[in-house]
């Protein structure tokens, strides 16, 4: 059995998150999306980083936005309800980031061909679209065996992958149910993987249920425990999406004082998960608890 | 929910956005696999499988299958109702393995700017030297337009937004006509259809340019080439978009209590 890898939020990205590095993070799209794990980034002032995500959804954004980044590689950056996400805009405009477009697709598959060690992937996508002029891991190729045209899909190995989860034990063996979008390519692919866990719990429940494990334990770096880690995005039999703080986003980043404003009281403020809550307030907390519960049947490992 | 019914024979007021949305859900046939986008089409695939097709499947890029409407009013795809007795979660990729392989029936995609041959563009205005707005980006809407069997645009008719050609493709359509997919690669689909605040536009079987089919209550033609930036084709005959019905109506509404995305 392997040593714990239980530590804090903040020591976990001070170790495995490097200035210059690329994260890869929010690859379940809409849900698990690893707020806390990126608000300490920020709080810790974390320099020139690549993002990778397909849609991360505000995320990617308020990272941007804080400063930390130089590169995107990513199929979309904004808000999923609303649109544009504004710090984004402004970098690209302005050229302070790089951006390497991607489709979801294409990022999916960046990731798969890291993650089964080969140099690229091939795919049908894309092909006749502008991606080709402002994503250089994007070529056109012949199929060795039919002649088709295809799109060649260059390997993303990230340094580090940021994975929020319903539950892990201390090895970094994590549970996660739901839709998890390209999550199991991006730890796979990465060369090191940050859990947070809404709740830590104890070998014998991740291992009861071993289909349910995201990514093998011993390639896990780190496991963080982060109740509400993917607030205000929803985490199934956790919590539901928190629209407003979304909707109220966009208004709060539209300038750079209006988000300098944010980032004070959402991220730099906060001294903890519990600190966070209270700024969210128990009436707001408890409206986006589950209302209808809805357990699976329980299956048999036996033997 | 509004409850209120009968109108006395009144035609009961709908929004631009409630039409779109009923326009968007006729172009789904029973039985289709659905790939189904943000916002409009979310509400349209709801309609639709209320209303005319039971047995429609909807595939979702975050990984979702489904073959009922969500149990509660959602607002984005990855909201846990859309999850609640699903008929397959899972990754991204396997979702858009289904797309890839040609199983995708019909998709739906917004569009910043499109132009007369149907391709869209969601990233730059203003061309790449010289950014004005950067944009989101595609997402999966290239994926979308690339791979589905057909694709149907939704998006406001604005003569600033239906430009000769865009600045940038995103999303392909017919490049610069007929034969330009095929060279391209793709191995199938286009566009179809373009549902707009003021029409409906499909596209010449010979030339794929972009033609005027329909226009909706209360525009007339001449209101769609005036917003229009190209002398659009004009079908022989030009119809007039059906209205919502009530019982679309209701079901929508049902979907969308506060009108979030189909209010006026």
């Amino acid at each position: 059995m392997s040593d714990s890898k239980l530590m804090t939020l903040a020591e976990a990205v001070s170790r495995f998150v490097p200035d210059g590095g690329a994260v890869v993070a929010g690859t379940a799209l809409e849900s698990f999306i690893p707020f806390a794990a990126g608000h300490e980034i920020i709080r810790q002032r974390k320099r020139d980083l690549t993002l990778v995500g397909p849609i991360s959804d505000i995320l990617f954004d308020q990272l941007i936005g804080a400063g930390c980044v130089r590169k995107v590689r990513a199929a979309w950056v904004g808000n999923v309800i609303t649109g544009s996400g504004y710090n984004f805009r402004r970098a690209v405009e302005s050229g302070a980031i790089e951006v390497e477009d991607h489709s979801n697709l294409t990022l999916a598959l960046a990731l798969r061909a890291a993650a089964m060690g080969v140099p690229f992937m091939p795919a049908r996508t894309a092909l006749g679209s502008d991606l080709f002029k402002t994503n250089a891991s994007l070529k056109t190729m012949t199929c060795p065996f039919t002649g088709d045209t295809l799109t060649a899909v260059a390997a993303i190995a990230p340094d580090v992958a940021i994975v929020h989860v319903q539950r892990a034990d201390e090895h970094g063996n994590a549970h996660a149910w739901g839709n998890l979008g390209v999550t199991r390519e991006a730890c796979l692919a990465s060369r090191r993987i940050i859990i947070t866990a809404e709740e830590i719990v104890s070998h014998e429940v991740t291992t009861s249920d071993p289909n349910r494990v995201v990514t093998p334990g011993f390639r896990v770096s780190a496991v963080a425990h982060a109740p509400w880690g993917a607030h205000p995005s929803p985490v199934p039999g956790h919590y539901n999406r928190d629209h407003q703080m979304f909707l109220d986003y966009q208004e709060e980043s539209q300038t750079p004082e209006a988000f300098a404003r944010w980032q004070a009281r959402w991220v730099d403020g906060v001294r903890s998960s519990e600190d966070y809550l209270a700024r969210l307030g128990e009436e707001r907390v408890a409206g986006l608890r589950l209302k209808h519960h809805a357990p699976a049947e329980t299956v048999d490992y036996g033997y | 929910m509004d409850t209120k019914g009968g109108h006395g024979g009144e035609p009961r007021p709908y929004t631009a956005a409630e039409l779109m949305v009923a326009v968007a859900a006729r172009e789904i046939n029973d039985g289709d696999v659905v790939f189904v986008g943000m916002r409009l089409p979310l509400l349209g695939f709801q309609l639709a499988k209320q209303a005319h097709a039971p047995n429609a499947v909807g595939v979702f890029e975050l990984g979702i299958v489904r073959d009922a409407p969500a149990p509660e009013p959602i607002f984005t795809m990855g909201d846990l109702p859309n999850l609640h007795r699903a008929t397959w979660l899972a990754d991204t990729g396997d979702v858009m393995g289904l797309l890839q392989q040609g199983l995708v029936d019909v998709s739906f995609i917004g569009g910043a700017q499109v132009d007369r041959f149907g391709n869209l563009n969601t990233s730059y205005i203003g061309g790449l030297d010289q950014i004005e707005t950067r944009l989101p980006g595609s997402g999966g809407a290239c994926d979308l337009a690339s791979l589905a069997r057909r694709h149907i645009i939704i998006m406001a008719h604005e003569k600033r937004r239906f430009v000769p050609k865009v600045d940038y493709i995103t999303s392909p359509g017919y490049g610069d006509g007929a034969g330009w997919r095929e060279r391209a690669g793709l191995p199938r689909g286009g566009p179809s259809t373009v549902i707009t605040t003021l029409a409906i536009l499909r596209f010449d079987p010979e030339t794929r340019e972009m033609i005027l089919s329909s226009v909706h209550p209360g525009a007339t033609v001449e209101d769609v080439m005036a917003h229009t930036g190209w002398p659009l084709k004009v079908a022989a005959s030009v119809a007039e978009t059906s209205a919502p019905t009530e019982d679309e109506l209701l079901i929508l509404r049902r979907f969308d209590p506060q009108g979030f995305w189909t209010g006026a």
